[in-house]
Parts: C-alpha cells; sequence; structure tokens
C-alpha cells in the first residue's frame, strides 16, 4: 500500500538478511489483515455483523415471515413458544407451535393467551406469503418459514397494532443501519475534504475551519440535534425526512475524523518522502492521494468504524423521541418508541427485543473498531 | 500562568457570540413560528381577521421584525438587561423558567460527574493493575455495554427492575406527596432515591469511555523507567500506582472534563424526558416541537456557554496539573 512506503521498507531491510525472511517482503495491507485475524473477538463481530447485513439489510422480506405492515387480529400477543415436543412429550423433528385462542381475565382486565395443545401448527420452510419487492426492484412471495393454518407464528410477539414484531424488527433494522452507514460516508467526506483543506492550506482558512469545529463541539449532541430534527417539516416524505436525520447526525460526526485527518497532514507534510515528491515537482493532487492518504487511511478505516455506533445510537434517541423518523417507516428507535411508560413494558416486556438489536450491532461495530484499531498500529 | 488563564477567558467571548448565532439559526431553520398554525386554525374557522390577529399577536412578541434585527434584539436583551424573551406556550418569562429547571439538570449532572469518577478512577486503575484477569475481562465488557445501551433504553430497563423488584416510587425527583412540601428528613431520602436511576443511567456512558482511556494511561505509564526505578529502589506497588502512576494517570481524566460536560449534558437532556424529571429535557422538547422560540434558544445557549466554560475549567486545571500545557 503506497509507493513511498514500500520503498521505504525495501531501503530499511539491512543488507545480509536471511534469505528466507526477505523472501517473505508483506506489504502494508496483508499485514493489517494479518493482525485483524489475530484479534478473534473482532473477527467473530466482523462475522456477525455481515450476518446481519444478509438478513436484515439486504434481504429482510425473505427472512421474515410476514410484512412489517401486516395487522393480525391478535394484539399484543406474547412471543409464540416454538416446541419441538408436545404436551405428551412425543418428540416431532419438524418445530410447531399451538393453536391459540385470546380471553379476557375477569379479574385483571388482561388479555391471557390460551392454547389449545390439541391443534399442532407445523413451521414449514420456503412458503408462500405476503408479496415484496426486495431491494425495491424484484417482486417475489417466498419466505423462508411460515406455519400452517390462518393464525400466524411471532418469534417476538406482536405489538399493539397486532403486527408481527419479528419482521418488523428485521425491516427496522435495515433502515437503522443503512443510516448508519450513510451517515458515516456523508461524515468522511467532510472530514477527509475539510481536514484536509484545514491542514494543508493553513493559515486563515485553518483557522475558520478549527473554530467551526471548536463552536459544533461545544454545542452538546443531543440538543442539537433534537433542534435540527425537529425542524423537519413533518408533511416531507418518509423518504426526505430519513435523509435529512442522515445528514443532521453526520454533521457532528466529521469534526473528529477532520481533527485527525488535519494532524496527520500537518506531521507528513515535513517527512522525507513528501519533501521529496515536492522536490521532483509531482502534482499536488497526486502527492495528496499517492503519498498522504495511503499513510492514514487506516486510521480513517477505525474512526469510521467506530463512529457509526454514535450515528444509530442518535437515529434511536431521535426516532424515540418522536422527532426522527415517523411511524410508517420501521427504524429501530420507532419500534422502542412503543416501549415508552413503564406500564407498557411491564405488560408488554417483548417490545424491548428491539432495543436489544441496538445494543448488539452498536457492540459488533465497537468490537471491530477495536480489531481495526489494534490492526492499524504497527507498533502496539 | 494568569496569562494563560486571561487569554483562555478572553477566548471565550467570540466563542459564546459565534455559539448564540448558531444557536438563532438553529431555531429560525423550521418554516413558519409558533402562530402559524393557529393561523391556519383561524382561517380553516373561517375567521375573516386571521391575519390581523395573528400578525397582532406576533408584534407583541417581536416576531415581525427581520430576522437580523430580531437576532440583535435577542441578543442586545440578554446581555444588557438579561432578560431571556417570554414564553408563549406557557406565557412565563423564559428566566424564570430557566431559574425553576437549570438547578435541577445542574445538580444531576454534577452528581453524575462526581459519580463516574468514584467508580471509574478505582475500577480503571486496578483493571490495568489486573490486567487479563477476570476482573479486567468483567470491567472491559461492562464498559463496552455501557457505551452500547442507549441512555433511555438504560433508563427504561432500570426503572422497570426498581418498579417491579424493589418497589421504587419512578419518575420524576420525589414522590406526590413530597410535592409542595418543606424540607424534611423523609423528603430528602424521597429525592435521594429518585435521584439514582437518572445519575446511574448519565454517568453510564462516559463511565465506560473514562475507564477505557484510563486502564489504557495506566498501562502506558506501567512501562515507563520511573516506574521502573522506584520499583528498584524497593518502593512498596502500592505507593508506585497511587503516588506515581496515579498523578499522570490523572492527566487525562483531567482533560476529559471538557468532553464529558456535552455528553452528560445530552444524557441528561434525553433521561429527563423519559423519566419525567422536571429539568429542562421535557421543557426543550416541548419549545422545540411548538417552535416556542425564545425558550429553545435560550436553552441551547446557555448549555452550550455550561459546557464551554467546563472546558475552560478543565483546561485551566489541566494547566495547573501539568504546567508544560502552559508554554505550548
Amino acid at each position: 500500500m503506497g509507493a513511498a512506503l514500500s520503498s521505504l521498507e525495501e531501503s530499511t531491510t539491512p543488507p545480509g538478511v536471511h534469505p528466507h525472511l526477505e523472501a517473505r517482503r508483506e506489504t502494508q495491507w496483508y499485514l493489517f489483515r494479518q493482525k485483524f485475524r489475530t484479534h478473534k473477538l473482532a473477527r467473530v463481530s466482523l462475522w456477525v455483523l455481515l450476518f446481519l447485513v444478509v438478513t436484515c439489510v439486504l434481504f429482510p422480506e425473505f427472512f421474515s415471515p410476514y410484512s412489517p405492515q401486516r395487522v393480525f387480529d391478535n394484539q399484543n400477543l406474547p412471543p409464540s413458544r416454538v416446541r419441538f415436543f408436545d404436551a405428551d412429550g412425543r418428540f416431532s423433528f419438524v418445530p410447531f407451535v399451538y393453536a391459540f385462542t385470546q380471553e379476557l381475565d375477569r379479574e385483571t382486565f388482561q388479555r391471557i393467551t390460551v392454547v389449545d395443545t390439541e391443534d399442532k401448527r407445523s413451521i414449514r420452510i420456503f412458503v408462500l406469503g405476503d408479496s415484496y419487492r426486495m431491494l425495491g426492484f424484484i417482486p417475489g412471495r417466498l419466505r423462508l418459514f411460515g406455519v400452517e393454518g390462518d393464525q400466524g407464528v411471532f418469534l417476538f410477539g406482536t405489538d399493539k397494532l397486532g403486527r408481527d414484531l419479528f419482521s418488523r424488527t428485521l425491516h427496522a433494522t435495515r433502515i437503522s443501519m443503512t443510516i448508519g452507514l450513510v451517515g458515516v460516508l456523508l461524515s468522511t467526506l467532510l472530514g477527509l475534504l475539510l481536514g484536509g483543506v484545514s491542514g494543508l492550506q493553513g493559515g486563515w482558512v485553518d483557522g475558520l475551519i478549527q473554530r467551526a469545529i471548536d463552536v459544533i463541539l461545544s454545542i452538546p449532541t443531543i440538543p442539537l440535534w433534537m433542534a435540527l430534527a425537529a425542524s423537519i417539516p413533518r408533511n416531507w416524505s418518509p423518504l426526505g425526512i430519513y435523509f435529512m436525520i442522515t445528514i443532521i447526525i453526520s454533521l457532528i460526526g466529521w469534526t473528529g475524523l477532520a481533527r485527525t485527518v488535519r494532524g496527520k497532514f500537518l506531521s507528513l507534510r515535513k517527512e522525507d518522502f513528501v519533501l521529496a515528491a515536492v522536490g521532483f515537482n509531482a502534482p499536488m493532487l497526486s502527492i495528496i492521494t499517492r503519498h498522504l492518504i495511503p499513510n492514514f487511511l487506516s486510521y480513517v478505516l477505525v474512526s469510521l468504524t467506530l463512529s457509526v455506533p454514535a450515528m444509530i445510537l442518535g437515529e434511536t434517541a431521535l426516532s424515540f423521541l418522536g422527532i426522527g423518523l415517523q411511524p410508517p417507516v420501521v427504524s429501530l428507535g420507532v419500534l422502542i418508541q412503543q416501549a415508552q411508560n413503564i406500564q407498557d413494558i411491564t405488560l408488554y416486556p417483548w417490545l424491548l427485543i428491539p432495543g436489544g438489536f441496538v445494543v448488539i450491532i452498536v457492540l459488533l461495530y465497537n468490537f471491530i473498531g477495536d480489531g481495526l484499531r489494534d490492526a492499524a498500529d504497527p507498533y502496539s | 500562568m494568569w496569562a494563560y488563564i486571561v487569554r483562555r477567558l478572553i477566548y471565550l467571548i467570540p466563542m459564546v457570540l459565534l455559539i448564540s448565532i448558531v444557536a438563532f439559526i438553529v431555531i429560525e431553520l423550521p418554516p413558519g413560528d409558533i402562530f402559524t398554525n393557529e393561523e391556519l386554525q383561524l382561517r380553516r374557522n373561517g375567521n375573516p381577521n386571521a391575519a390581523r390577529i395573528v400578525e397582532a399577536r406576533r408584534e407583541i412578541y417581536g416576531l415581525n421584525e427581520p430576522v437580523i434585527s430580531r437576532y440583535f434584539i435577542w441578543m442586545g436583551r440578554i446581555v444588557f438587561d438579561w432578560d431571556f424573551g417570554i414564553s408563549v406556550l406557557s406565557q412565563r418569562e423564559v428566566t424564570e423558567i430557566l431559574r425553576e429547571r437549570l438547578p435541577t439538570t445542574l445538580l444531576i449532572t454534577a452528581l453524575s460527574i462526581i459519580f463516574t469518577w468514584v467508580v471509574a478512577i478505582p475500577i480503571g486503575i486496578y483493571s490495568a493493575v489486573k490486567k487479563y484477569t477476570v476482573f479486567d475481562y468483567s470491567t472491559t465488557f461492562v464498559a463496552f455495554l455501557g457505551m452500547a445501551i442507549p441512555n433511555f433504553l438504560l433508563a427504561l430497563i432500570l426503572m422497570l427492575f426498581a418498579f417491579n423488584t424493589l418497589g421504587w416510587g419512578i419518575g420524576g425527583l420525589m414522590s406526590q406527596e413530597f410535592i409542595g412540601q418543606p424540607m424534611s428528613m423523609a423528603k430528602f431520602l424521597d429525592m435521594a432515591q429518585h435521584l439514582v436511576i437518572p445519575v446511574i443511567v448519565v454517568a453510564m456512558s462516559s463511565m465506560a469511555g473514562l475507564v477505557r482511556v484510563l486502564r489504557g494511561m495506566v498501562l502506558d505509564e506501567m512501562g515507563k523507567l520511573y516506574v521502573l526505578t522506584a520499583r528498584a529502589k524497593g518502593m512498596p506497588e502500592r505507593v508506585v500506582i497511587w503516588k506515581h502512576i496515579l498523578k499522570i494517570a490523572m492527566i487525562p481524566v483531567i482533560s476529559t472534563i471538557g468532553w464529558i460536560l456535552p455528553a452528560l449534558i445530552s444524557g441528561e437532556t434525553i433521561t429527563a424526558i423519559v423519566m419525567n424529571l422536571p429539568t429542562i429535557g421535557q421543557v426543550f422538547l416541548r419549545s422545540l416541537q411548538a417552535q416556542d422560540s425564545y425558550v429553545s434558544g435560550a436553552l441551547i445557549l446557555i448549555l452550550s456557554t455550561l459546557t464551554i466554560i467546563g472546558s475552560l475549567i478543565s483546561d485551566i486545571l489541566l494547566a495547573v496539573v501539568d504546567k508544560r500545557v502552559v508554554y505550548s
């Protein structure tokens, strides 16, 4: 990675080194990957994250049994118990659920679910269900699993309108994760651009950008996000609101990256290989792209990974307060909004499951970021 | 030293001015103002004087001036009369609302800072000393969890636990029966109980970060030569850690006041909304949704100014502890 660096490595190899060692001259990228691989937690996290991306971001329609908007008759239903053993203790190779009816408890006035142990409903894989458009354009009806009969299988229970929380959580994860990713892309562009200009140009431009960062950093994040999110007109289309929220959330994320990039530019531009390139009259753009950026690309990668969680948490918080994404759109924050008061959580604790998804996703990004940071730092 | 402090104090003025401009722009961003809805309502009811009524209202609150002059009037009143305007929503002076709500916010924030340090400093040091033990791994895990769990979710879960398992009264700053009562031992204990969850929730996210920073810092210092020297001279390990290493490791702790404060205020805002605390959180959210611009503007301005003052204090403390800062 980086012509300058590999030539540096070459020149530092002492003459007369063991031939076997010399044959294995490794690129920086190779070392990076090797080191990341030794970080077990980060590697596992990466696989889990990829699994989530496939099931939730790419194909939630296939992996969820129902459409996220489909309304069932059963409101606030606790998660269905998937069984392998029936009431008589007989094993069944195909998992099944029991049919159920909801009754009103005359004393507490709460609905209770009564299962009918005579009526077994097997869970089938690859069933035809609600129609969808995968990735927005591939029409289909095939779903990974479903249950026989007219009642549904609700792995996470249903919400107060009778929608399947499992299907909704998968679709919500798509929205929440992409908000983080798009937001990170935006803040990377801003951070690289403004940090680069700040570090290379110096002078009053640098001063201006640094003061701007000071100001942004001194306004507490959540209040600033709240103020900006509240200013989005409520009558905008869901897509418009989605992009505005992304922009708002990435408005703050770029500052840290800009500072890192500026610092790197300032220290690197005095380095011999940069001075040599300048001496050879290399064009500025090629110095930046070929000599400077490859040198701190790993830092950018780390800072990117570590800033995704903040964005996901930000979107969740805003949607939870009711000033982020709006209900027809399902994000994890929108889902947790249903669990806003203590009565609801006491009666329907499964409404908190989407919150668990937030925690897991953020943890995954933090672990991966940690692994990347160790891998990027050759001196640790 | 004094020159450094004075320089930092002077730097405060343009910063606050810049922030007031940003706060004003943010508040002015949404189209229309607090009366736009009312005007629509009047028109829908077929009131022929809708425009005139609303215009008169705007004049009372000074909202019909052009944007630029509105900024200067707003700032002028704040600087010269300490007058933050009037809340249209509650028909009270913003200064009064602030006087009522801000102390609670500050109380919770201050308690959270203290709680963060009391817990994070020993844990951070201890997990570095006992590197790669069960204790280290479990605190690291909890720290990661603390960073990953959203404030409001933690608040909900702790509330659920306190309500169902411990039988605590939750939400608000005190139980119903103590509202309006004079201070007594029972009331104090009741308030203390109500403060436990907010303080834990607000402190949790910064605590996790601080534990990580401290652990890394102590690990770095332990490999240094002065530690080796101290040990070689037969100094007990306790003295090496708590006297020599701690002194250096405290530097990042002090410098974190600067970034912990905005995080705590952020956390406090959202926790207060979830837990129905009488702090600025609720007022802020409501004023934003209704475009009660004097209230939301004042709150952004004050929260940011508090943050800047906090980081100023942390810089000065840092300069006191570590003299090198002043000369660089």
